[in-house]
């Protein structure tokens, strides 16, 4: 029987298997920022080891980083000293840190594939869920917590359960309007936000392959809000052309020996998985959330459903989600006034994200009772932004562009949606508090988040595109 | 690593489903550089308004109920990988979490550091907030040897399955690291032949 993609790449990285126990499973890349890392130093200096492999760990800063003025010294104080614990300790185990400042400097998810870090058949990890995001390159990537991050400095391995595999297939053509982001709000509203506990997600079929890289990033990076540690998508000629030439990227002899790697990195046509389904790109609208997790998502055009129609065990949660949110069931959200717009995150902070809000929004003004957030993914993008004049059609339109960080997505720097207050997020959770406490996210695509900061309103942008085509 | 052996102890019920590791511990807490102290904000948002006044109807700020195991709604632990999560719990004086269904990522979390996750059926857990619900000063044994959960008034129990390299850990407060450090020959072996 043939293997599917993640078992040929976890069977390559298995150091040693022994009944009864885990597999130690060698880690090739390492990211670390300064939220999940110092306490994993401290543990290192406690038992007085180095860090294993240091080249094969990468810091950034990004979680907790201002995204104004970050040429001056961080104000928060608590903020500055973990982001200079971060620069101390890169400095005492010498680890590479892209930090503030640093040309190279952005999300830690963003800047392994931009720089070329991220490469096809490798394992990543890194303190952060979103970690899923590198399997777009054909990557086993995951989210880890800080104990890992330890064990991965100590010894660049990591004690796993062997995951199980899930295919999950899209075919057809997306309709006007919808985006990577669409396909996967879809899938988790499916499946719910525990409906991947356990496995590694595959994507496949003709409406995945038909993605750039960056969009495949976007489906990627939410495999785990419906609890999956990772997804992945196999390489094909899309991948290649993205990595080839790229920073860190392999070159000359050392490109050619990766490449005839990387052409077997599929799965094996006759691969089982624990489990496989099927969706149609033509039943996904743009997409829209509700409620306080991921998972309850709707086609833009859908009513709120009503509490009554869930299971009765669920249904206390369910109301306390609507209520959380102000909004009743059985009611349209379309039309809902919201007060706030972020576009950035791990999710969708990078060049193709910006290019097509600029496109959308070219000519256009933002309703004046909204505040549009435009927090672009790493220096680079941001710097690539104001060469293609981006930022000027966002100032135009009354856009702020940002620096690059976590941001608003999060909300542990000072960029806090207001208590009560609606915001149309690009970002990844819609949990209760998550941009600010007390603060109501709705998620959705870049392009449905520029409609609402056009109209003021939670928006169906296929009513906005009527002139434009989008391909 | 703290060991955990068995207990027997009160229960918090939280009957809640999909708790995520932000309102376990919101992000705005996770600027320490250390490990201790996140109990004060455990629930943070839950447990106190903005003026950081308890909210009396809050479970951790009813009298009623107090233990050092926690019981949860269905997806307990979902969204950010922060280790932080659980060493809140911790720092709280939880030792253990019961519930339907816990996150890949947060269960992995609490296992590395002696918190204990016991899965149990929907059934079971209903029967839990039943008990406390009647009765706070309800009572549950936790014995990781035998993998058992029991209430202890009525004797209702059930297994529980954890890894078996878990459990030994957890029975002998060994972490990972001090496993995979004596694997070094392996990991060097494995690296030159990568290499080759």
């Amino acid at each position: 029987m043939g293997k599917t993609l993640v078992e040929k790449i976890w069977d390559a990285h298995v150091v040693k298997s022994d009944a009864g126990f885990p597999d130690i499973l060698y880690i090739d890349t390492h990211f670390i920022h300064e939220v999940t890392s110092p306490q994993a130093f401290d543990g290192l200096r406690s038992r007085g080891l180095p860090v294993f492999r240091p080249a094969q760990t990468i810091a950034t800063a990004d979680h907790n980083v201002p995204t104004v003025d970050q040429h001056l010294p961080i104000k928060e104080e608590l903020s500055r000293y973990q982001v200079d614990m971060l620069t101390k300790n890169c400095a005492e185990f010498g680890v590479e840190l892209y930090g503030l400042g640093h040309p190279f400097q952005g999300i830690v998810h963003v800047i392994g594939p931009e720089l070329g870090i991220t490469l096809p058949g490798a394992t990543i990890v890194c303190g952060d869920s979103h970690t899923s995001t590198h399997g777009a390159f054909g990557c086993i990537a995951f989210g880890i917590g800080t104990s890992q991050v330890e064990q991965v400095l100590a010894t660049q391995c990591l004690l796993q359960q062997k995951p199980k595999t899930m295919k999950i297939e899209v075919n057809g053509t997306l309709g006007k309007g919808v985006t990577a982001k669409d396909i996967i709000l879809y899938i988790i509203a499916q499946i719910s936000a525990a409906g991947g506990t356990g496995y590694f997600i595959e994507y496949t079929g003709s409406a995945i392959r038909a993605l750039s890289m960056e969009a495949r990033m976007t489906i990627c990076n939410m495999s785990i809000e419906m609890g999956a540690r990772g997804g992945l998508i196999a390489p094909d000629d899309i991948t290649f052309d993205y990595v080839k030439g790229r920073e860190f990227a392999p070159t000359g002899e050392a490109w050619d020996t990766a490449f005839a790697k990387w052409k077997t990195l599929y799965s094996d046509e006759d691969a089982e998985f624990d489990q496989t389904l099927n969706f149609r790109a033509e039943d996904i609208e743009p997409m829209i959330t509700y409620g306080t997790n991921p998972g309850m998502g709707m086609g833009i055009s859908k009513h709120i459903p009503a509490t009554a129609d869930q299971a009765v065990s669920e249904q206390p949660s369910f109301q306390k989600a609507l209520d959380y949110m102000g909004i009743e069931g059985d009611t349209l959200l379309v039309g809902k006034p919201i007060d706030y717009v972020f576009i950035g995150s791990c999710t969708n902070s990078r060049m193709e994200d910006l290019r097509e809000v600029a496109e959308f929004v070219k000519g256009r003004q933002k309703a004046e009772n909204v505040t549009v957030w435009i927090v672009p993914g790493s220096k680079q993008i941001e710097q690539q932004a104001i060469a293609e004049g981006l930022d000027q059609i966002f100032e135009a339109a009354g856009f702020h562009l940002r620096e690059p960080g976590c941001s608003a997505c999060l909300g542990m720097n000072e960029d806090k949606i207001p208590a009560g207050k609606y915001c149309v997020s690009t970002s990844n959770r819609n949990f209760e508090g998550r941009q600010g406490p007390n603060s109501r996210t709705f998620l959705a695509s870049p392009l449905t988040a520029a409609a609402a900061a056009i109209t003021g309103r939670v928006t169906d942008v296929r009513e906005l595109l009527e002139e434009t085509v989008y391909a | 690593m703290k060991k955990f052996v068995e207990l027997t102890s009160r229960i918090v019920p939280l009957p809640i489903e999909n708790i995520d590791t932000d309102q376990i511990i919101p992000a705005r807490f996770l600027k320490a550089t250390t490990r201790e102290g996140f109990g004060e904000n455990l629930f943070c948002d839950w447990r106190y308004d903005v003026n950081r006044v308890e909210r009396p109807d809050f479970v951790l700020n009813n009298p009623l109920y107090k233990g050092q195991i926690l019981v949860a709604g269905k997806n307990f632990g979902c969204g950010s990988s922060r280790e932080h999560a659980a060493w809140a719990i911790q720092d709280y004086g939880f030792d253990v979490v019961i519930s339907s269904f816990f996150a890949d990522i947060f269960k992995g979390n609490a296992l590395n550091n002696g918190l204990l996750p016991i899965q149990v059926s929907d059934g079971f857990l209903e029967r839990i907030f039943e008990a406390v619900a009647k009765d706070p000063e309800t009572r549950v044994l936790v014995d990781l040897y035998a993998q058992l959960v029991r209430l202890e008034a009525s004797g209702d129990q059930e297994t529980f399955e954890i890894n078996p390299y878990k459990k030994s850990c957890l029975i002998n407060g060994y972490d990972d690291i001090d496993f995979i450090l004596n694997q070094r020959d392996a990991i060097e072996i494995y690296e030159a032949k990568i290499a080759g």
